[in-house]
């Protein structure tokens, strides 16, 4: 029977080798031929970890820092680990309630799993940090403190300059060739922003191996093929810390700029823009509640007003007026106008301060009494000048010589989204008087009024101009980037000298210059003077027109003021404005005063440390910003309760307002109203409302 | 001990031997690298027997002496007492029923203090060693259908017990005895009949039950064109010829739907959709409403197993990524990885090199085996080889299919590679009783 069937034993053989034969093609095919399995095993098991290095630090022109970094606290947790933590105590440290922990604990599992640690509570308020570190113990099972590099201003100072730092957003990403990814963070305003690529450094990798249940378990190859992170570098800047805290501490409660700038290198050694804020108040806890505030406020504590306010010039504007008309020739230094207290050459007057007595006998004079006649007159010379023939042609030539000032172009400076503001084109003129104009039409042009418009920085550059007599660089902050190599392009602009105007004789930006002198130590700029020291100043008092609630209304004129000292070898050159507060040797001129004594003595006398005080306490803010707010508040306060029902912020705001009793669009009944029925817009607020 | 052979070593088939350490020493270091922790000591934790990997070593090590008395006892005891083992082991299965534990939805578990046995694992022995016995019997003339359907009873029996307990995988494994009796003498026929109903099945699930039913019914359609000389001289083809395509789409309409529909459990018919790579109709789905599944992803969770299994075993490419290197294993990516998908860890340590290595390896096992099949002078012998053989084989075959995602997942593991005692105990036993019988090969059993 044994040798009965044996032939089977090789069709068992047959099947055998067949079977082992199918499964080494598919192994063949699995591990030989296929290599998507290989990436797809590192896609679970590896984690590419960016590691962040520290960003470079802002040092100010003693190399002190401005904007620094340091370490905050999140605590995480990991929702499977909970375990016999007292949640109620843990509450307590946190000032929450259960039901917040549990939404929390929630929140996180469905974010980042219950096996991965999520943040719990993000950057911990010092007080709350303390509170927890010495508690940690009882809440080891499941929590921990995690370290997080944050920004810091330790002088409390140049928010609105450095800018802050926040997630990108999409159009960042694209922007960058996708080196972003969602979450990363990134310069969004100021120096943060355009020194990112210096200040942000290489970004590393570290490759992480991560188990089934995404649990961060050890180094990849112990770290084979990790990057290592470079770190940021650092900035110098030209800012003097000192300077601009007390800059900052005059612009206390005012809506306007200050700009401060070392003539010599276009360094920027000041600038502030009121309303002010700190900028410690967008990193930490309260980062969010405080930007919201900040951007719901209307008086615009984010707009950097140095950069892109636009104002007139005033009489600021005389002594650019001056050099044009004495380089185009019309007008020699010894040219007198018989100013009677007003001009006259048009229709209708321009009123000048002064009356006779020969206060406008020469340029220098002119310029001393800040005649208004004078400089009407020496523009209409200046743009109905023979050789031009066509009075459009003779003002193109003067728009050129305004943005040859740097007046009406952007300057380049190294902050984001500067503004041009404005000197209309001759296109400009055409549009609005329909093609026929004359030197009449803007003659007020000449005293720095009409649709002209600078920013305090072009302002303070143009009086750069005048101090370097005929040259500038561009304004900037960034004297020098450490380690700074040949691939560093981004300081190149900074370090070109602009010789624009220096084909202006000295001799005629003497001759200007002495008249500003003389606005100093006779004129309208005497409380700006500063003994032992030659100031060069003019003021300014611009006439100051807004729109508010579809009306154009005359508010109180802005404070302006131009100065730079020493004037045989100027160290510094600042531009203030200071919106609605009346005469330019009133706000403008102590402040900058104050700031000029205190760069070139590095102290203040004892009575300007008064003055100082005067000044800071001063509250300039303009009255319709209050007005605004309010309309603003309540109209969000309705879509909000259109949006969701709920009542709470319109009783808020009706409350804090009103007095007679009115029906809500709740249907409630409450005590009203004497305005808001003019303020709110009542046809879209109040359909059909019964409205008693 | 037998007198004639003074010595246990004498006639003892060696190569057996070695393959076997071989075997299980590249098992105990698989499952070393799918369970070793980092920072353990691994000195200690082989003489503390905590880890799996020592556990594994502890089991390796009875197994030999289970394996030395087995050697040093006589061949004719096994032949002798191969009914009582059966009868042994089906009792065995019975009192599984009231006595056990429910373990990972299987109930064919017997928990004993902290040990645990399944009988419907262990029973293979009995049932080899009574087909053995059976097929050996003088008074068995196996070309009868009586003998044959008796043989067959032999080795359902068991498997339809394992069915009872939940057991599926392992009840398949009672099949892998028609090996033995195909070899015996069991007609070819009952072979490719068996084939094309498997390939039926296979073609019911892959294609829409209208075209198979068209293609089926062309297919005979043609087969009756062909043959219509031979059907004009015998009508009692074409009879068969229609009995067989209504057979054939009886199974294709009715037979695989029920099977789906009441025999298997929702698990099993996702694991056998996944292997297709299909989703799986919501009628073969037991306790799910389509107004249930309406608008939501379907899921295959049974697809993450094979997934992670074909990456694991793919990342290692050719030479591997080294023990304890593999990513997937390392960090428990693949379920079951140290029992039923150990194969994973060679595959990603060792790359298809390794892995053919193994698998050659159990190819000579097999053939070794079939070689010693084949010297028997006994037929007690012959048979209780091939029984081994198809039972290696058949573990072999699907756990390996399973694991590259050639089969559906059953959970049966790979001899003497995959963690656990009851497993290596009994292949060992299986293997030691044939190098026992097979030192005696001049002998006639019975």
């Amino acid at each position: 029977m044994s040798v009965f069937n044996q032939s089977r034993s090789y069709i068992v053989r047959l099947i055998f080798i067949l079977t082992f034969i199918i499964i080494s093609i598919q192994l063949f095919n699995l591990q030989v031929l296929s290599s998507k399995y290989k990436q797809l095993a590192l896609d679970n098991a590896v984690f590419p970890k960016r590691v962040f290095p520290p960003r470079g630090i802002i040092y100010d022109r003693l190399n002190r820092p401005i904007l620094n970094n340091t370490i905050m606290f999140d605590l995480m947790v990991t929702p499977t680990q909970i375990r016999g933590v007292d949640t109620s105590y843990l509450c307590r440290l946190l000032e929450i309630d259960t039901a917040e922990f549990k939404k929390r604990v929630v929140t996180s599992i469905i974010r980042n799993g219950r096996y991965r640690p999520s943040v719990f509570e993000g950057l911990l308020s010092p007080a709350k940090h303390a509170r927890l570190e010495e508690n940690m113990w009882r809440f080891s099972n499941g929590f921990y403190l995690q370290e997080r590099p944050v920004r810091t201003y330790p002088y409390n100072v140049a928010a609105q300059i450095l800018g802050y730092i926040g997630e990108v957003d999409s159009g960042i990403i694209a922007r960058s060739n996708n080196y972003y990814i969602p979450g990363d963070y990134v310069g969004r305003n100021g120096l943060e922003s355009f020194y990112e690529e210096i200040l942000r450094g290489q970004r590393g990798i570290q490759y992480l191996i991560k188990d089934n249940k995404n649990r961060l378990v050890g180094r990849y190859e112990n770290g084979e093929f990790d990057t290592a992170a470079v770190a940021g570098r650092n900035l110098r800047t030209y800012i003097d810390v000192e300077l601009q805290q007390l800059a900052e501490k005059m612009m206390a409660n005012k809506v306007g700029a200050i700009v401060a700038i070392e003539p010599k290198t276009g360094g920027i050694l000041a600038m502030v823009s009121g309303p002010n804020f700190n900028p410690n108040d967008l990193t930490g806890s309260d980062k969010q509640k405080n930007f919201a505030r900040l951007q719901l406020d209307v008086s615009a504590p984010l707009l950097n007003r140095a950069i892109k306010g636009q104002y007139p010039p005033g009489s600021t504007f005389k002594p650019i007026g001056a050099l044009v008309a004495l380089e185009e020739g019309v007008i020699t230094p010894s040219f007198g106008y018989p100013c009677s207290g007003a001009y006259y050459g048009c229709n209708r007057p321009v009123r000048c301060t002064h009356a006779g007595g020969g206060h406008a006998a020469n340029l220098r004079l002119s310029i001393a009494n800040s005649c208004n006649a004078y400089y009407t007159h020496i523009f209409r010379l200046t743009i109905d000048n023979p050789k031009y023939r066509n009075v459009k042609v003779g003002y193109a030539k003067w728009k050129d010589y305004m943005n040859a000032f740097g007046l009406g172009t952007r300057l380049g400076i190294d902050l984001p989204s500067e503004d041009k503001a404005n000197i209309p084109d001759t296109n400009r003129y055409n549009t609005v008087y329909r093609g026929s104009w004359s030197s009449c039409t803007n003659l007020t042009l000449g005293i720095g009024q009409d649709m002209m418009t600078t920013t305090p920085l072009q302002l303070a550059n143009a009086i750069c101009i005048i101090a370097n007599k005929g040259y500038y660089y561009t304004p900037h902050f960034v004297k020098k980037i450490d380690d700074e190599t040949e691939e560093d392009t981004i300081m190149n602009p900074f370090r070109v000298k602009n010789e624009i105007l220096t084909h202006i004789p000295d001799a005629a930006f003497e001759e200007v210059i002495s008249g500003m002198q003389d606005v100093v130590e006779r004129g309208t700029a005497r409380s700006a003077a500063i003994p032992g020291i030659n100031v060069a100043a003019k003021t300014g008092t611009a006439e100051n027109y807004r729109i508010i609630e579809r009306k154009r209304v005359q508010l109180k004129d802005n404070s302006v003021f131009v100065c730079f000292a020493p004037r045989e070898n100027p160290k510094i050159a600042i531009a203030v404005i200071v919106e609605n507060a009346g005469y330019g040797g009133t706000w403008a001129g102590p402040i900058s005063s104050i700031l000029m004594e205190k760069f070139l003595n590095d102290t203040l006398r004892p009575e300007r440390v008064k003055k100082v005080e005067e000044i800071a306490n001063a509250n300039l803010m303009p009255s319709y910003l209050k007005r605004l707010q309010y309309i603003e508040d309540s109209i969000r306060a309705f879509k909000w309760y259109e949006m969701t029902s709920d009542s709470s912020y319109i009783k808020n705001y009706v409350m804090k307002h009103t007095s007679i009793p009115v029906s809500l669009p709740t249907g409630e009944q409450w005590p009203p109203v004497f305005e808001w029925e003019a303020i709110l817009p009542k046809e879209k607020y109040f359909k059909n409302q019964p409205f008693t | 001990m037998n007198q004639r052979n003074p010595s246990i070593s004498k006639g003892i088939d060696w190569r057996l031997i070695w393959l076997y350490f071989l075997i299980s020493g590249i098992g105990i270091t698989a499952i070393f690298g799918a369970t070793f922790v980092e920072g353990d000591d691994v000195i200690t934790s082989f003489l503390t027997f905590r880890t799996d990997y020592s556990k594994q070593f502890i089991f390796f090590i009875l197994s030999v002496i289970i394996g030395v008395f087995i050697l040093v006892t006589d061949s004719k005891f096994f032949a002798a007492t191969a009914n009582l083992w059966y009868a042994f082991g089906i009792l065995l299965l019975l009192l599984v029923f009231p006595f056990h534990t429910e373990i990972k939805g299987t109930e064919s578990i017997i928990r004993i203090g902290g040990f645990q046995f399944q009988p419907a694992e262990f029973c293979k022995i009995p049932v080899c060693l009574a087909l053995a016995k059976y097929l050996s019997l003088n008074e068995t003339d196996f070309s009868k259908t009586k003998s044959q359907l008796i043989a067959a009873g032999i080795a359902i029996l068991p498997a339809l017990m394992a069915i009872l307990q939940k057991e599926t995988g392992l009840a398949l494994v009672y099949f892998s005895f028609f090996l033995v009796m195909y070899r015996e003498g069991l007609p070819s026929l009952i072979l490719v009949i068996g084939f094309s109903v498997a390939a039926l099945v296979v073609l019911t699930l892959l294609l829409e039950k209208n075209t198979l039913a068209i293609i089926l019914t062309v297919f005979a359609g043609l087969t009756v064109y062909n043959m219509r000389r031979q059907i004009r001289r015998n009508k009692g083809i074409l009879i068969n010829i229609i009995l067989i395509w209504a057979l054939c789409v009886g199974i294709q309409r009715f037979g695989v739907p029920f099977i789906f529909k009441s025999v298997l459990q929702n698990h099993q018919v996702e694991r056998i959709y996944s292997t297709i790579g299909k989703e799986v109709p919501i009628e073969y789905l037991k306790g799910i409403e389509e107004s249930d599944m309406a608008g939501k992803p379907r899921l295959n969770t049974a697809d993450y197993n094979v997934k992670q299994s074909k990456i694991a075993i793919g990342s290692g490419r050719l030479l591997g990524r080294g023990l304890l290197k593999g990513t997937q294993t390392r960090y428990d990516f693949v379920p079951e990885q140290r029992t039923d998908f150990i194969f994973c860890t060679i595959g990603e340590g060792f790359g298809f090199v390794g892995s053919m290595v193994l698998i050659l390896v159990y190819l000579s096992l097999l053939f070794l085996i079939i070689t010693i099949a084949e010297r028997q002078r006994s037929t007690f012998s012959r048979v209780y080889a091939y029984g081994v053989a198809g039972v290696l084989f058949f573990h072999i075959g699907i756990n390996l299919a399973m694991t590259i995602g050639l089969a559906p997942v059953i959970g049966i593991p790979l001899p003497f590679v995959s963690y656990g005692g009851t497993s290596l105990v009994t292949f060992s036993i299986l293997l030691f009783i044939l190098v026992r019988l097979d030192a005696d090969r001049q002998m006639v059993i019975r």
